[in-house]
């Protein structure tokens, strides 16, 4: 279960803000200010689901702080907040796409705290607020391509991945992470069935998880994440098919070994490790060639490695990536 | 206000207490009976069979959102959902009749099948024009690289034959024998839509097996009542099969 860290009266030195972010802060309140702007003028989008519930059950985190914007983002349409969250595949809150968005209430995010261990140097047990605070909050507009054949682009606000990794500073033979969500089936009922094998595990590859397009999300369109989309913090891999953005996580491990993942472990012919966005190589019940983006009406081509492949695609030089699915 | 009439009128039937002739009774009785489903109940049942069709079209067009942020996958599977059920529930017909007596179901079995066949290709329908628009490559390809749409194909073409020949006119064309040989693949279309339906979720197979199970129920009347070793056993009224009538 999740435990409470000491509460320190003096600042930690992670606490102390950058002082680039300090001297800028005028830039990064506009960003902010814009991100805001930007997220109600795309609710206000007409044609989507009426007046979402308060997404945030439970006790909602500390408000975000100031936001940068990034040129990893792509200036694609944005899909509305309204259909972001509630089009879920969040199976500990069910198996219906709207069934997270309805159940996820019970979620309690705060107290909330990710255990970093394994195969490091500098273990720890952080807050998620401090593990925030530590780093600057970045906007990321990333295409979010699901297994199932849909997808959308999604304004998540996170840290990159490689600074928390960084900090943790792995060892030599630390080749993959390894992560876990919650597991308590009090307040995620749908670890009540043995749908999937809870709690929910994934993985990735050491340079996978330092490529600078790999985040920790906390937030979604300017806010803090609401829970159905994975609160208080999730990963996000945006050349990856969505299963491999694990949610919710609790812990983040150094392994030597390539770790189990879920999707894999109900079918192993289905789903893979590095599950690439690879419209060449089809899932074997249906095809990965085209794709629905969320709100349009006609398909669109795959674009391989979810058109992020300029980035990644050095990531898998010389792989088979029809073995290496 | 009573007449001698009037006193022999039950509410019910208002053809009662006419006559003293039992036989001449009945047989109005039937008469009567027969304009009412003919012109009543059957009008009623089609209507309410037309339900899910145009409860969804009223989502589509009326209600922004209504269907969920992915409108088209979401016709796709509330017509399969009712091809499925429309498919049960015709399948039911047969050991509801036989159950309870109640013998008027059986009018209704043609109509309840035939919308089996109508939301199936709905269904199909909305599979090749909404969600692959007409694209005939990627259509065909995932015809015959996809079991589970291979399997569904199936089980639509199955009941093609039955669909064309549902009308009184074929059964006697094809004599009522070879009519109702032909109607068993009822059975196999309904297997192959169960099937298609568990073999596309990803890990939740709750559902299909809800439907599977009805079916698995069903069948299993079917083979306690009808099969000649096992029926052979039970009164002679049920071991010799009902003539086929157009309902």
């Amino acid at each position: 279960m999740l435990t409470r860290t000491k509460v320190q009266s003096d600042a930690r030195p992670s606490e102390i803000t950058p002082r680039a972010v300090y001297v800028d802060r005028r830039r990064f309140l506009a960003g902010g200010a814009a991100l805001a702007a930007a997220g109600v003028a795309a609710a206000a989008l007409p044609a989507q689901a009426a007046a979402a519930p308060a997404p945030f059950g439970g006790m909602p985190g500390p408000k975000l702080g100031e936001i940068a914007h990034s040129p990893l983002s792509t200036d694609e349409p944005q899909t509305p907040f309204d259909t972001v969250t509630h089009y879920n595949n969040f199976y500990e809150f069910g198996t219906g796409k709207e069934d997270p968005a309805e159940n996820a209430s019970t979620l309690r995010v705060r107290p909330w705290t990710v255990k970093i261990d394994g195969l490091c140097a500098n273990p720890g047990t952080y807050d998620v607020d401090d593990l925030i605070r530590a780093n600057r909050l970045e906007e990321r507009v990333y295409r979010l391509r699901c297994v199932e054949a849909w997808s959308m682009v999604i304004p998540w606000v996170g840290i990159p991945m490689a600074e928390v990794i960084k900090r943790a500073e792995p060892l030599g033979s630390a080749k993959f992470v390894a992560m876990q969500t919650l597991l308590d089936p009090e307040q995620m009922p749908g670890q009540r069935r043995p749908i999937l094998e809870w709690p929910y595990v994934e993985g990735l590859r050491l340079d996978e998880a330092m490529h600078p397009l790999t985040i920790l999300a906390v937030g979604l369109y300017g806010d803090v994440l609401p829970n159905q989309d994975g609160a208080p913090i999730r990963l996000v891999v945006p050349w990856k098919y969505g299963f491999k953005s694990i949610k919710s996580i609790v812990t983040l491990k150094f392994v030597e070994e390539m770790p189990p993942t879920s999707w894999n472990r109900v079918a192993p012919n289905e789903y893979g490790f590095y599950a690439n966005v690879n419209p060449a190589v089809d899932h074997p019940r249906w095809s990965q060639a085209r794709e629905r983006r969320i709100g349009e009406f006609f398909r669109r081509d795959t674009l391989p490695f979810n058109g992020y492949g300029e980035q990644v695609a050095s990531l898998y030089a010389g792989m088979d990536l029809a073995k290496w699915y | 206000m009573s007449s001698s009439l009037s006193a022999n009128r039950s509410r019910n039937n208002p053809q009662a207490g006419t006559t003293s002739n039992p036989a001449s009774a009945r047989k109005r009785r039937r008469g009567g009976g027969d304009r009412y489903v003919r012109f009543v109940a059957k009008p009623l049942v089609f209507v309410l069979c037309l339900v899910p069709l145009g409860w969804v079209v009223w989502q589509a067009v009326f209600v922004p959102g209504g269907l969920g942020a992915n409108p088209i996958d979401a016709v796709n599977r509330h017509l399969g959902d009712w091809a499925l059920r429309f498919l049960l529930i015709s399948l039911a017909v047969s050991p509801i009749r036989e159950i309870t007596g109640w013998v008027v179901v059986v009018r209704f079995r043609r109509m309840l099948g035939l919308f089996a066949f109508f939301y199936v290709f709905l269904h199909l329908s909305s599979w090749i024009g909404l969600d692959q628009f007409f694209a005939w490559q990627h259509i065909w390809a995932d015809i015959v690289k996809r079991p589970y749409i291979t399997v569904g194909m199936l089980a639509f073409a199955l009941l093609i034959p039955l669909a064309a020949t549902s009308t009184a006119g074929m059964i006697k064309r094809l004599g009522a024998r070879a009519w109702k040989r032909l109607h068993m693949l009822v059975y196999p279309a309904a297997m192959l839509g169960c099937f298609h339906y568990y073999m596309l979720v990803k890990a939740d197979i709750r559902e299909p097996l809800i439907y599977s199970g009805v079916l698995a129920v069903l069948l299993a009347w079917r083979l306690a009542t009808r099969w000649r070793p096992w029926s052979v056993r039970r009164r002679g009224a049920m071991a010799t099969p009902a003539p086929v009538r157009a309902p």
